[in-house]
C-alpha cells in the first residue's frame, strides 16, 4: 500500500471533500455570528446598523424565547423516553421467533421513510382531526366528546407524531444490537438460574447501552432541528405553546424578517447542539478501530 | 530460473527501523523458510522482496537484474497470502486467470494453463464456483493456483497455513513440499511454525528483531547453532538452558541441552530432580523436572518407563551432545 | 438462539408482533385507503373498505400539477446524491486505502459538520440565495443538498470501502495489475454494492428534507416536501385528495427504504452499529 506515489494522488483525491466541507461549515456560520451583532431588519434594510449583544439580550428577555427553549426540550425528551422504551420493546418482540418476521419488520420501519410534513398531515386530518379523523370516530363509538387535539394539546400531538417518525430508527438499531447478542452466553445465564427479568437487567440492557447511547445522541440531535412537523400542524401555537427553538427563529427570519434576531437565536442553537454534538462524537469515535 | 539476491537491505517505517540491514543470497530452485518469533521482520522481509513496500537501502537483485525499484508485477514473483486475497467476486477460473490476462496472454493459452493448474491442484471441479462457496483447503489452493499459472521466477508464501486446522495443515504442507519437487521453482516460505520450517526447507533463515541470525539446512542448525537465539528457537520441545557451576565444568558461560539428548532413569548417574509434570504421547513421556542442582529442565523419558508426578528420577545428558555457549551467547566450538 | 420455542408461544409472539406492527403502519394504510375513497366517503366516518376510485389521484394531477413537485423530487434526490459521490467516492477511497495519522481526525470533524443546526444558517444561506437568483431554482437545492449529506456519504463510503482488504488490492499488484487495471477489475467491482447502499440512503434522506426545501422554494423548483406542505392551510383541502397525494410522495421512497434497512442503520449511525 505505502508506496510512493500512491500518497500524493491521495492528497490530491481528498482535498475537493474537504474544502467543500470546509467552506460549508465556516462562511455561513461566520456570516450567522456577524448579522447576529447588527440591527438588520428586511422591511427596513437602510437602517441597519451595530447592535452589540442586543439581539441575544433580547432572545433572553424574550418570554417567548424561554417558552421555546422548554418546548424543545420537552419535545426532545418526550420523544426520546417514546422511541426508547418503545423501541426496546418492540425490538424484543420482532426478535422473538414470530411468523412473517421480515413483513412484520417492513411495517414498523416504514414511517421513517415517510416525509415529514406528509406524516404530520397525515395524523392532523387522517388520525387527531376533532371532526373526521379515526380518533374522533373513536370517541364518537364510545359515545364521548372528540378531543381537538392541536387546540388542546399540541405539544403533546407533536411529540406523537415525532415519535412515531423516529420509533422505526430507534427499533431498527435497537434490534441490530440484539441480534448480535451473544446466544450462548444467553444460554448460559438460562443453565445458571437467572429468570428472564434478571437476564434482561444484566445481560441484554447492557448489551444494548451502545446502541441506545447512538440513539440517543443521533436522535436528539435530528429532534432539535423538528420543524416540519410544527408548521403543517399548529404553526407553532397557540400562542407559542408549541413553538421550539428552531420554529421560534424561522419565525423571527421568515415571518418577522428580523435578520439579527434570526441569527443570534442561530449562534444559540449552535451552542445547543454543539453540547450534544460533543458526546456523540465521543461515542462515535471509541469505535473508530 | 529465481535466484534472489539481497544487498544491505534497510527498512524503517518512519522513525521505527524493523530491518536494520539483510544480506542474503537465495539460490535457484531453493526452499528457502523464514522463522522468527512474532513482530521480527519476516513478513516485511517477504513483502520487500515482493515489491510491496519500498525498501529504505539497498539492493534486490532477481535472477542478476536490478529490482529495487520495480513494480511488484513485473519482479516475476507470485505470492499466496495468509488470508489467501482470493478476489470475491470472480469465479475460480477468473481468479486464477487474472495473472494471466494481467500479462495480455491468450485465451487458449490461458485456459490449457488453468486447466493444467486445476488438475494438479484437484479443482477441476470447482472452477465455476466463487471462493465463498469453497472450503479453506481448497481456497488455499486456489490461491496455489493463482500463483502457479504464472510460472513465476519464485513463490513467496506468507504464513499460508495459519487458517487452517491442524490436520490440514499437515496434508498442505505435504502438498507445498510436493508442489516444489514438481515444479523445481524457487520458494520463500514465512512461518513462525518451527515444525513447517524443519520439515520443508532446504536453507532456514532465523530471524531476530530484522536480524539474520543464521542460515542453514535444517540439520545444521539443529546441530550446529550458531548462538542461544537459534539453539532455543530450533527443536521442539525447546533446549534446556544451564548456567553457572555446572557450565563451567564444560568450560562455557552456558551450556545447552536438548530434551532428547538427556537419558533418564530412575536410580543411575546424573542430576537427580523430581517429576513436576508427565506428558504421556505413548511413545514418548515429555518430562518437566525440578533439579536442585542446575533448576528446571525438560526431557524426553521412554514411554513404557511409567514415570508419574513426583517421582524422583536422574538425568544424565548425553556427553557428546552438549551445546557450549560463550558470556555473549555465542557458541564455542 | 436456536432453540425450538413451543407452538404456542410462537403463535403468542406472532400476535402480539403483528398487532403493534400493524397499529404503527396503521396511518399509513389508513391514508392509502383513504385515496381510493371518494371525498363523500372519507369524511362519513371510520371505514376500511374504500370504493376503489382513482379519481383523486387524478383531480391531484390536474388540479396541482402534481408532476412538477415530483420531477423536482426526482432531480434534487438524485442530482445531489451522484454530486455528493462523485466528491466522496475519492476522498473516501483515498482515506481508505492511503490512511494518514489525521485520517481519523478528518473523518471526525466532517461528521461534526453534520451536528450543525440547520436555523444555525438559515439566515445566510436565505440571503445568499437570494441575493445571487439561487432562491426557487434546482441548481441552488441540488448543491445545497449534496453539502448537507456530503458527511454521510463520505462516512457510509468509507466504512464500505475500509471492508475490502488491502491483501487483495496487493495480490491484485502481485498478479501485474497496474492502478486502472486495478480499479477497473478489482476494487470497483468490489466497492459497487457499498456505493450502490450509498446511493440509496441518501436518495432516501434527500427526498424527504423539508427544511430547506420549505425555505428555499416556492413553485418552481419546489419537491414533494415543500409541495405537500403547502396543503396544510385549510382552503381546499379535501381528504381523499390530500390522501392521494401523500400517497405518490412517499409510496416510492418507501419501497426503496424497504430494500435500505441495513444500510439505514450503518449511515445514519456512522458505523457505530453494524
Ligand atoms: N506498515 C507498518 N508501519 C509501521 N510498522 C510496521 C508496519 N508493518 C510492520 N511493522 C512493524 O514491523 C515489525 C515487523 O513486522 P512483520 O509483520 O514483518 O512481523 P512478522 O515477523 O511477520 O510477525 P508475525 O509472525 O506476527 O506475522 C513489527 O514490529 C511491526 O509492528
Ligand atoms: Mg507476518
Amino acid at each position: 500500500m505505502a508506496t510512493r506515489q500512491t500518497q500524493s494522488l491521495a492528497r490530491l483525491m481528498r482535498a475537493p471533500a474537504i474544502i467543500l466541507l470546509l467552506v460549508w461549515m465556516l462562511v455561513p456560520l461566520a456570516m450567522t455570528l456577524y448579522y447576529s451583532f447588527l440591527n438588520y431588519n428586511l422591511l427596513s434594510p437602510g437602517q441597519t446598523s451595530w447592535a452589540g449583544f442586543f439581539n441575544y439580550q433580547y432572545f433572553y428577555t424574550d418570554p417567548a424565547f424561554f417558552e421555546s427553549i422548554k418546548n424543545t426540550i420537552i419535545l426532545v425528551l418526550g420523544v426520546l423516553t417514546i422511541t426508547v422504551v418503545g423501541g426496546i420493546a418492540i425490538a424484543m418482540l420482532i426478535d422473538k421467533p414470530i411468523f412473517g418476521q421480515g413483513i412484520v419488520r417492513i411495517l414498523v420501519i416504514s414511517p421513517f421513510f415517510v416525509m415529514p410534513p406528509v406524516a404530520a398531515l397525515i395524523w392532523k386530518n387522517m388520525i387527531m382531526h376533532p371532526s373526521y379523523g379515526v380518533f374522533a370516530d373513536i370517541a364518537k363509538f364510545f359515545g364521548a366528546n372528540p378531543v381537538d387535539w392541536f387546540a388542546q394539546y399540541p405539544l403533546f400531538s407533536i411529540i406523537v407524531i415525532v415519535a412515531w417518525q423516529w420509533l422505526p430508527f430507534a427499533t431498527l438499531i435497537l434490534l441490530t444490537a440484539l441480534q448480535s447478542l451473544d446466544g450462548e452466553q444467553m444460554e448460559a445465564a438460562e443453565m445458571d438460574g437467572a429468570p428472564a427479568y434478571s437476564r434482561f437487567i444484566y445481560l441484554t440492557l447492557p448489551h444494548m447501552a451502545r446502541a441506545i447511547t447512538v440513539v440517543i445522541l443521533i436522535q436528539t440531535i435530528f429532534l432539535l432541528g423538528v420543524y416540519a412537523e410544527i408548521l403543517v400542524t399548529t404553526n407553532g401555537g397557540p400562542g407559542f405553546a408549541s413553538t421550539n427553538l428552531t420554529f421560534l427563529i424561522y419565525r423571527a427570519a421568515r415571518l418577522n424578517f428580523d435578520i439579527g434576531g434570526a441569527a443570534a437565536g442561530g449562534i444559540i442553537a449552535v451552542v445547543l447542539a454543539n453540547f450534544v454534538a460533543f458526546f456523540l462524537m465521543r461515542a462515535v469515535g471509541k469505535n473508530l478501530d | 530460473m529465481g535466484q534472489i539476491v539481497l544487498t544491505k537491505v534497510r527498512k524503517a517505517f518512519g522513525e521505527v527501523e524493523v530491518i536494520p540491514g539483510i544480506d542474503l543470497q537465495i539460490n535457484d530452485g531453493e526452499f528457502v523458510v523464514f522463522v522468527g518469533p512474532s513482530g521480527c521482520g519476516k513478513s516485511t522481509l517477504l513483502r520487500l522482496i515482493a515489491g510491496l513496500e519500498d525498501i529504505s537501502s539497498g539492493k534486490i537483485e532477481i535472477d542478476g537484474k536490478d529490482a529495487t525499484d520495480a513494480p511488484p508485477g513485473k519482479r516475476g514473483l507470485a505470492m499466496v497470502f495468509q488470508s489467501y486475497a482470493l478476489y470475491p467476486h470472480m469465479s475460480v477460473r477468473k481468479n486464477i486467470a487474472f495473472p494471466l490476462k494481467m500479462a495480455g496472454m491468450s485465451e487458449a493459452e490461458q485456459n490449457a494453463r488453468i486447466e493444467n493448474a486445476a488438475r494438479v491442484l484437484n479443482l477441476s471441479n470447482y472452477l465455476d464456483r466463487r471462493p465463498g462457496q469453497l472450503s479453506g483447503g481448497q481456497r488455499q489452493r486456489v490461491a496455489i493456483g493463482r500463483a502457479i499459472v504464472r510460472e513465476p521466477a519464485a513463490f513467496l508464501f506468507d504464513e499460508p497455513l495459519s487458517n487452517l486446522d491442524a490436520a490440514l495443515r499437515v496434508v498442505m504442507r505435504q502438498e507445498i513440499s510436493e508442489l516444489h519437487q514438481k515444479l523445481k521453482t524457487t520458494m520463500i516460505y514465512v512461518t513462525h511454525d518451527q515444525v513447517e520450517a524443519m520439515t520443508m526447507a532446504d536453507k532456514i533463515v532465523v530471524l531476530h528483531a530484522g536480524r539474520v541470525e543464521q542460515v542453514g539446512s535444517p540439520l545444521e542448525l539443529y546441530n550446529a547453532p550458531a548462538n542461544l537465539f537459534v539453539a532455543g528457537f530450533i527443536g521442539s520441545p525447546k533446549m534446556n538452558f544451564i548456567t553457572g557451576p555446572e557450565a563451567a565444568k564444560y568450560q562455557a558461560h552456558t551450556i545447552g541441552v536438548r530434551p532428547e539428548h538427556v537419558e533418564v532413569s530412575k536410580d543411575g548417574d546424573g542430576w537427580e530432580g523430581k517429576i513436576l509434570l508427565a506428558e504421556h504421547l505413548g511413545s514418548d513421556t515429555f518430562l518437566k523436572v525440578a533439579c536442585p542442582v542446575v533448576g528446571e529442565m525438560t526431557v524426553r523419558g521412554n514411554g513404557e518407563m511409567g514415570l508419574h508426578h513426583n517421582d524422583t528420577i536422574r538425568l544424565k545428558p548425553r556427553a557428546d551432545r552438549i551445546y557450549r555457549f560463550d558470556d555473549k551467547g555465542l557458541a564455542l566450538k | 438462539m436456536a432453540r425450538a420455542v413451543s407452538k404456542n408461544a410462537k403463535i403468542g409472539y406472532t400476535i402480539a408482533a403483528w398487532t403493534v406492527a400493524l397499529v404503527i403502519f396503521f396511518p399509513i394504510l389508513y391514508t392509502i385507503i383513504t385515496s381510493l375513497k371518494t371525498e363523500q366517503e372519507a369524511i362519513e366516518g371510520f371505514n376500511l373498505i374504500p370504493s376503489f376510485t382513482f379519481e383523486s389521484y387524478q383531480t391531484v394531477q390536474s388540479q396541482n400539477d402534481y408532476f412538477k413537485p415530483f420531477m423536482n423530487s426526482v432531480i434534487l434526490s438524485v442530482g445531489s446524491t451522484i454530486l455528493a459521490l462523485i466528491v466522496a467516492i475519492p476522498a473516501a477511497w483515498a482515506m481508505a486505502f492511503s490512511p494518514t495519522k489525521r485520517t481519523k481526525d478528518i473523518l471526525m470533524w466532517m461528521l461534526s459538520t453534520k451536528m450543525m443546526p440547520a436555523v444555525a444558517v438559515l439566515v445566510p444561506i436565505y440571503l445568499i440565495f437570494l441575493r445571487t437568483g439561487l432562491m426557487d431554482t434546482r441548481i441552488g437545492l441540488t448543491v445545497l443538498l449534496m453539502l448537507i449529506n456530503l458527511p454521510i456519504v463520505v462516512w457510509m463510503l468509507y466504512t464500505y470501502f475500509r471492508e475490502i482488504p488491502g491483501e487483495i488490492l496487493e495480490a491484485a499488484r502481485m498478479d501485474g495489475a497496474g492502478l486502472r487495471e486495478e480499479i477497473v477489475h478489482i476494487l470497483a467491482p468490489m466497492a459497487v454494492p457499498g456505493i450502490a447502499s450509498t446511493l440509496l440512503l441518501n436518495v432516501i434522506l434527500a427526498w424527504n428534507e423539508s427544511f430547506w426545501t420549505i425555505q428555499l422554494t416556492t413553485t418552481n423548483a419546489a419537491p414533494l416536501s415543500a409541495f405537500i406542505a403547502s396543503f396544510s392551510s385549510p382552503q381546499g383541502l379535501f381528504w381523499a385528495k390530500l390522501s392521494a397525494a401523500s400517497t405518490l410522495a412517499i409510496g416510492p421512497i418507501l419501497i426503496l427504504g424497504w430494500f435500505s434497512q441495513k444500510q439505514l442503520v450503518r449511515g445514519l449511525t456512522f458505523g457505530a452499529v453494524k
